[in-house]
């Protein structure tokens, strides 16, 4: 479906970077006056990130925990302040919450959260959770309001008669349903789906998966999904971007990445996603943990766990580089 | 090696351990399962959550217990190991392990065989650890506790199956508390008690989902390894069928509190007999061309409360007819292979 179809940028992240900081107590300062080496704690959550999302197109975000893909995905929904860089919505920034078009743009831009349980408000009514917002927005009327719900409602495969009900009185499943009905309803262009599918069941995955796609098809959605499961993204995306401790690491079509990957921590990752097909299978893991991200590795942040890695690798940061159109990858083996 | 001369030994295999695929009388010589029952009596009612479960495990061999939220796989792994709290209670049914019956034992003779000859792993590790205790001091005493042996040959045991687990650091890391290690550690030091004693079986309850992809591979490369080596049986709880098919050699799939398919893991996966089964094997992203939609299930799990009787999937079913609210029957299908369903499917997951 439209697979490497150019399109121009929908949205577009320019050097996006998120540090988070814990700032010093009055006593560590106090510390440090005296001479004690007592430093701020810097987490470099997203490091100048760049990320094009074309009209109509999905886009998987993939990493592992402590990555910073849902900071990345929260920025792009406008959840979180951004410390450095850009991001455009049709070509006009988001940021500047004082400006209107800022407004309407941030509005066209809605997230879909992973935990059904937790981003339902549980003293609202289902039908006060899909349509306050549009009311508040003046997309539509008090007097429309119940008509308009329950046509949000069913486009997310809910009965209208649901919608007195409080979110407790729903499955996992269900719920995501109100989720999603909740974002669609302020008729947004772009949405950020965030692990939306990680807490449900198998069989429940796939109606949910199901009505993403059917919903891109109907409303001409484009999608930024962030999962850590490969196969689900697989499935699911266009294009696909690998990160790894707050860096891109390789972008490129499902296809291509799937059939070839370039950067040695796709390679691991690809290699480790349990499959139905592979069998008795030998497991040969990748060595070591995630770094912490309060203190990385320098140079590559990869270069501790890779197999293939070199001196340079652990001297100096890899550019992200275009080994092939259309094809993103940072590891020095390309040069 | 400590082991509790005064425990039951295990019952020697007739082949080797580690072989892939056990012949018919030797399924089940470590664990069998017969019919088993545990329902919970709340106020609303019974919650049947285990309504007749049939399954064994051989030395050697790791069974994939699969099914989703509600289908009481844990609470199966709970009653093998005598885990089940008020309301809840088995109340039908043999669990026999190495021959000897669990359901029914007292407190103490149940407390001798847990933790020393069947242990269980947890999704989350920090059910098994202590946070305010030390590993060294958690180690030893759960090494103390079914065997006699001095604080210096328990710790010395508790070195050896860290680094066993692939725990780089061992001394450092047994004189750290929970906290400070990472998830897929904390995992990893909760593997390393179920080892300590050798036991016979493990029962691991969904222990990597917690984690990440690179290091659920660690953990399941472990695992492997573990069985392999030691020719301990392990039953693998999952709702991830991805996972067991690379990791097991039978598998049982349960489906509100039943089970209701099983056979060795190529023709459970190759050939789904139930419905419920092919259905999952149809849901899963890879099995299905990209950007089409997935055969998915309709409707949701059932509510374990006030069941109806006869086939608790006829309602996702799209084989079901008027039959199905009669219980269907257990059915034989050659070596090893059983279904519960009127209508199976027969031609493959395709």
């Amino acid at each position: 479906m439209n697979v490497g179809r150019v399109a121009a940028p929908m949205l577009e992240a320019r050097s996006l970077t998120k540090r988070f900081v814990k700032h010093l107590d009055l006593a560590a300062k106090l510390v440090r006056r005296f001479g004690a080496d007592i430093r701020e704690e810097v987490v470099q959550a997203v490091d100048s990130v760049n990320l094009v999302v074309g009209q109509g197109e999905v886009v998987g975000l993939v990493g592992e925990s402590g990555c910073g893909k849902s900071t990345l995905g929260r920025m792009v929904a406008g959840i979180l302040e951004p410390s450095e860089g850009d991001i455009l919505f049709r070509g006009s920034s988001i940021l500047g919450a004082g400006n209107s078009q800022a407004r309407e743009a941030a509005l066209k831009v809605q997230m879909i959260f992973q935990d059904p349980f937790a981003s339902l408000n549980p003293r609202m009514r289902v039908a006060d959770i899909v349509g306050e917002a549009p009311l508040v927005h003046g997309i539509i009327t008090r007097a429309e309001f119940s008509d308009y719900v329950d046509d949000v409602l069913d486009r997310c495969g809910l009965d209208g008669s649901f919608k007195r009900r409080y979110p407790h009185q729903f499955s996992g499943g269900q719920r995501q349903r109100i989720g999603i009905a909740r974002a669609l309803a302020v008729k947004p262009e772009f949405i950020v789906c965030d692990e939306s599918v990680a807490a449900l069941d198998v069989s429940i995955q796939a109606q949910i998966l199901n009505l993403f796609m059917e919903l891109r098809e109907s409303l001409e959605l484009t999608y930024l999904f962030i999962s850590h499961d490969l196969g689900v993204v697989e499935h699911l995306s266009d294009r696909v971007v690998i990160m790894y401790l707050g860096r891109v690491v390789e972008s490129t079509t499902t296809d291509a990445l799937f059939e070839q990957p370039n950067h040695p921590y796709t390679q691991a990752l690809l290699r480790e996603v349990p499959r139905l097909e592979s069998r008795h299978s030998e497991f040969l893991p990748v060595k070591g943990e995630i770094p912490s991200p309060l203190d990385p590795p320098g140079g590559c942040h990869f270069h501790p766990r890779c197999p293939h890695a070199m001196p340079r690798c652990s001297a100096e940061a890899p550019a992200l580089k275009e080994i092939r159109p259309g094809w993103v990858s940072a590891c020095h083996l390309n040069d | 090696m400590i082991r509790d001369s005064a425990g039951p030994q295990p019952q020697a295999a007739d082949s080797s351990p580690g072989s892939a695929v056990p012949s018919a009388q030797q399924v089940g010589n470590t664990l069998a399962v017969e019919d088993l029952q545990t329902f919970f009596f709340t106020k609303t009612g019974v919650v049947k959550a285990v309504n007749g479960v049939s399954f064994g495990v051989s030395k050697g061999e790791v069974l994939g217990l699969v099914g989703e939220s509600g289908s009481g796989k844990t609470v199966t792994g709970f009653s093998v190991l005598g885990l089940v709290d008020p309301p809840g209670e088995v109340v039908g049914g043999s669990i026999r392990f190495q021959g000897r019956e669990l359901v029914g034992l007292d407190d103490a003779a149940m407390r001798e065989i847990r933790g020393s000859r069947i242990a269980m792993i947890f999704q989350d590790p920090m059910m098994t650890l202590n946070p305010v205790l030390r590993i060294d001091t958690q180690m030893i005493e759960a090494i103390q506790a079914h065997a006699r042996v001095g604080r210096a040959a328990a710790l010395a045991r508790s070195r050896e199956v860290l680094l066993k687990v692939g725990i780089a650091s061992p001394d450092e890391r047994l004189k750290s508390y929970p906290h400070q290690f990472s998830g897929g550690m904390r995992q990893r030091v909760a593997i390393a008690i179920a080892l300590l004693n050798e036991p016979d079986l493990i029962i691991a309850d969904e222990p990597t989902t917690a984690l990440d992809v690179t290091i659920q591979a660690q953990i399941l490369y472990e695992a492997q390894t573990l069985c392999r080596e030691t020719g301990t049986a392990l039953v693998w709880i999952t709702h991830d069928l991805t996972v067991v098919a690379g990791l097991a050699d039978r598998i049982c799939v349960m489906y509100a509190g039943r089970d209701v398919e099983q056979g060795d893991v190529d023709d459970v996966l190759d050939y789904p007999l139930h419905p419920y089964t092919y259905g999952l094997i149809g849901s899963v992203p890879s099995r299905n061309r990209r950007g089409q939609l997935l055969r998915q299930i309709p409707g949701m799990t059932p509510s374990l409360l006030n069941l109806p009787p006869g086939c608790a999937f006829r309602a996702r079913c799209d084989r079901a007819t008027d039959e199905c609210h009669r219980e269907p029957p257990v059915m034989e299908h050659g070596d090893n292979r059983r279904v519960r369903c009127f209508y199976p499917h027969t031609g493959g997951s395709q």
